[in-house]
């Protein structure tokens, strides 16, 4: 876990990491960012409409699921229209997109089919991601113009069959060979998409190396790039899954691989930092993709709701569908705001978007997954049958909480990261609480003193629980996941209200048509977020929350034990 | 041979559902998706196949509009034309721009850029006029081969294969002509990304329909746009009888 914690900025521009520290930084969050010039937009503008339309004419995800591949036909169009090198610059054959533009594309891919969107972000999203941010200019030269193409398709290995959220713990070995010239590379890696497909492979393996401060030896990572040419490569047969079927995932092995020096990635040693960098690079992606995937959902339950009668009356005119189709609305409002508002801070230069990434991935899995799962309630059985696609699309949802960081442990991350400085800035603490939103020019005036009022109350419930937490923090509670869940919950929350005040703001500054219906969205969304988070931080208080906990870790304990339920069966057999 | 000007219209999208202006003099256009008129994509199609199989050199997107149509000229230059012309047309001139000011221009065009071939949708989809091509043609005293839904060069001359009522006609002009696109004459293909970051360095020129000596006063005056009457309700009758006596009652029969 504190090999997790090593990004320590002092002095960061970061919301989130301003959040925990007790105060407000406004600066990459109000105003809403605005990052492309006029060139960026209008290049954006001309590729919108022939993704779009390629991926509504051509793509066909009912069949790429049945068959649990991308077809042949669609991988090819897909090669030569360029998306497996979006962000690879120009120069070197790619598209050379910004992240915002990258954002825009991946939301159109999110819309229409999920296992061709991880085929594509298997390869280039955390594939060859690596080589883009840490790549020496000869390792670039020469991977770069064909994974721009597709003339070669790439994979990251991290995952073993020990190691999934432990990635530290991995124990493929690379050793040194006798030469000096090569590392040998043994072992095996376990659910890598594109594992099948993948000719240039992002590895990453433990060796021993000397610790200069104690001067014993200690195991540290190195990241690697392996092209499968290199003897000794193999994979399994593709593993059968729940969803994104059309995505390859198998099992690749390494027998003594002869991987050249020259084909480290980043420092020796360094390969925690690697793999925690290009995860974190392109998380951004998921909140963006998965947004784009709420819409298409969402569209589908409204055609539903807005034609079906029963009892007389079209059921969109009927509470507990509007309830549902408001609920799906917020959450898509919310993942978009969050997923453009990180890619345009990326673009303009922030090193320490972490949290808020953490954050959007988080969010946007557990959104999507609601939003899709209230579209097949809202759709009946409609919503149940193959033919009307939705729960192909549950099905693909699954794996988005899970991989890249499971949420749970992102939940820890987000939280445990907030109280790196925590003993420092406990005196600045008290000053930012008199005075939370001391600026008043951060909020356009026409948002409602309600929502400021809710973000200014949630605030200071959150910052004066805050201390108590950092206590018990000092104390080594903080070990205690549940509390850290509640933190990661509420710090969530406010992140959330904060990014739809910037755009809801935006929206109305500038007097877009919408901009009434996104102030509804943002006072709502304010007013049930305020209300999870008064509750989260009463729950920390509370001594009957206590002893939840321990009943909750006495339970476990139990059937742990028992290797199952417990409790005798209520007829007694 | 070298030449051939393909006219492109920017058009709402195919898939917007239409809507009447409060003031019944046109539809709303404003904030509404756009794109390429589908025969023009056929067109352009056609235009660079013949540039690819070496039939001709240079394939010149021509579009009549105000600066967004530029839009369009990128999207046919992503397609595989080598240059673009905007010839800038705005405001009330631009609204009641039709195909006799169209085929003007293009006329003028034709003989300015010395053209072997005119190639343009056989119609737009929002107007449905089907009269550009054949008014282009006219104006320059050319052949025309309407409705094309096969193409062939050869030498100085094309064979059409057209699509009329009765089934397929195939005639032989001379070049240089015109040629209107029909559903079926290809399937055009998908702009890629790469295609379309290097049109960005194709050029467009600009000018005005005056620079080509040709007047756009329309001798047209729309009075009222209107939405399609409402379908009514049917009526289900049980036999035959019911049915011819029903007609009866309301004049039908």
């Amino acid at each position: 876990m504190t090999e997790l914690l090593q990004y320590a900025f002092p002095e960061s521009q970061s919301f989130a990491v301003n959040m925990f520290k007790g105060q407000i930084n406004p600066s990459q969050v109000f105003p809403f960012p605005s990052v492309m010039n006029e060139e960026q937009t209008q290049f954006l503008q001309e590729l919108v409409p022939p993704v779009s339309k390629f991926f509504e004419e051509v793509n066909d995800p009912a069949k790429n699921d049945s068959l649990e591949k991308v077809e042949d036909s669609t991988m090819e169009s897909l090669k030569e229209m360029g998306a497996f090198g979006l962000q690879v610059p120009q120069d070197l054959g790619g598209v050379g997109l910004t992240n915002t533009q990258y954002a825009r594309l991946v939301e159109i891919v999110g819309q229409h089919d999920l296992g061709v969107g991880i085929t594509l972000g298997a390869h280039q999203s955390i594939g060859f991601k690596g080589i883009l941010l840490v790549g020496s200019p000869a390792q670039k030269e020469k991977y770069l113009p064909k994974l721009a193409t597709g003339e070669t398709l790439a994979a990251f290995c991290l995952t073993e069959p020990a190691s999934g959220s432990d990635a530290a713990s991995i124990k493929t070995l690379a050793t040194l060979s006798p030469c000096g010239k090569h590392y040998i590379l043994n072992g095996g890696k376990i659910w890598i998409s594109n594992g099948g497909l993948a000719e240039i492979f992002t590895v990453f393996a433990k060796m021993p190396m000397m610790d200069e401060k104690t001067g014993q030896m200690k195991d540290k990572i190195t990241a690697f790039i392996v092209e499968r040419s290199f003897g000794g490569v193999t994979h399994g047969p593709p593993e059968k899954k729940m969803g994104i079927k059309a995505s390859n995932t198998a099992e690749v092995y390494f027998e003594n691989v002869p991987v050249p020096i020259e084909n480290v990635l980043g420092e020796v040693g360094g390969g925690f930092k690697v793999a925690m960098a290009i995860l974190n690079n392109g998380r951004f992606g998921m909140a963006a993709a998965l947004s784009g995937t709420m819409k298409g959902v969402i569209t589908q339950a409204v055609d539903h709701a807005a034609n079906r009668v029963q009892f007389g009356s079209k059921i969109h005119t009927y509470g507990a569908i509007q309830e549902k189709l408001a609920r799906m609305t917020m959450l898509q409002y919310v993942t978009e705001s969050m997923a453009y508002m990180i890619s345009g801070n990326m673009d303009s230069g922030s090193k320490d978007y972490h949290i808020e990434a953490a954050i959007s991935k988080i969010f946007a899995s557990e959104a999507a997954w609601e939003v899709t799962d209230e579209c097949i309630q809202v759709m009946g059985g409609m919503g149940f049958m193959k033919g009307s696609g939705v729960e192909r699309v549950m099905r693909d949802l699954r794996i988005f909480r899970i991989f890249e960081g499971t949420n749970d442990i992102l939940r820890l991350f987000v939280a445990l990261n907030g109280f790196q400085d925590a003993g420092k800035h406990l005196k600045s603490l008290q000053k930012a609480l008199k005075n939370p939103l001391g600026n008043a020019g951060l909020l356009a005036g026409e948002i409602t003193k309600r929502a400021k009022r809710t973000l200014c109350a949630s605030w200071v419930v959150f910052n004066g629980q805050y201390g108590c937490i950092v206590m018990l923090f000092l104390l080594s509670i903080a070990d205690e996941q549940f509390v850290l869940k509640r933190v990661a919950d509420s710090a969530i929350d406010l992140y959330a209200m904060v990014v739809v005040l910037s755009r809801a703001s935006r929206s109305l500054s500038q007097g877009h048509a919408s901009a009434q219906h996104e102030k509804i969205l943002c006072e709502t969304w304010c007013i049930e977020a305020y209300d999870r988070i008064m509750k989260n931080v009463k729950d920390l208080k509370s001594s009957s929350t206590t002893q939840v906990f321990k009943n909750m870790k006495a339970i476990s304990a139990a059937v742990v034990e028992n290797g199952g339920i417990v409790a005798p069966h209520p007829l007694g057999f | 041979m070298s030449r051939v000007l393909v006219g492109v219209k920017r058009v709402i999208d195919y898939a917007v559902k239409i809507r009447v202006k409060p003031d019944q003099s046109g539809v709303v256009t404003d904030g509404v998706k756009h794109s390429m008129n589908p025969f023009c994509e056929i067109a352009v199609e056609e235009a660079v196949k013949l540039k690819e199989k070496k039939f001709i050199k240079e394939v010149v997107a021509v579009s009549c509009g105000p600066s967004q149509v530029t839009e369009t000229i990128r999207t046919a230059l992503a397609m595989g034309c080598d240059r673009g012309i905007h010839v800038e047309v705005s405001g009330k001139d631009y609204e009641a721009m039709g195909p006799l000011q169209i085929s003007k221009i293009f006329a003028a065009l034709a003989k300015k850029e010395e053209a072997s071939l005119v190639i343009l949708g056989k119609q737009a989809i929002d107007d449905d006029c089907n009269q550009t091509g054949q008014m282009t043609a006219a104006l320059l005293d050319w052949p025309q081969g309407t409705f094309a839904s096969e193409v062939t060069i050869d030498g100085e001359t094309v064979k059409v294969v057209r699509e009329i009522d009765g089934g397929l006609e195939t005639i032989k002009i001379s070049m240089p002509a015109v040629l209107t696109a029909d559903l079926r004459l290809n399937t055009p293909r998908y702009a890629t990304l790469p295609n379309i970051m290097k049109a960005k360095k194709k050029k467009i020129a600009n000018m005005k329909p005056a620079d080509l000596g040709v007047d756009m006063v329309s001798r047209v005056e729309v009075l009222r746009v209107d939405e399609p009457p409402t379908r009514l309700a049917g009526v289900k009758v049980e036999t035959v009888d019911d049915l011819v006596a029903k007609l009866k009652a309301n004049g039908t029969i």
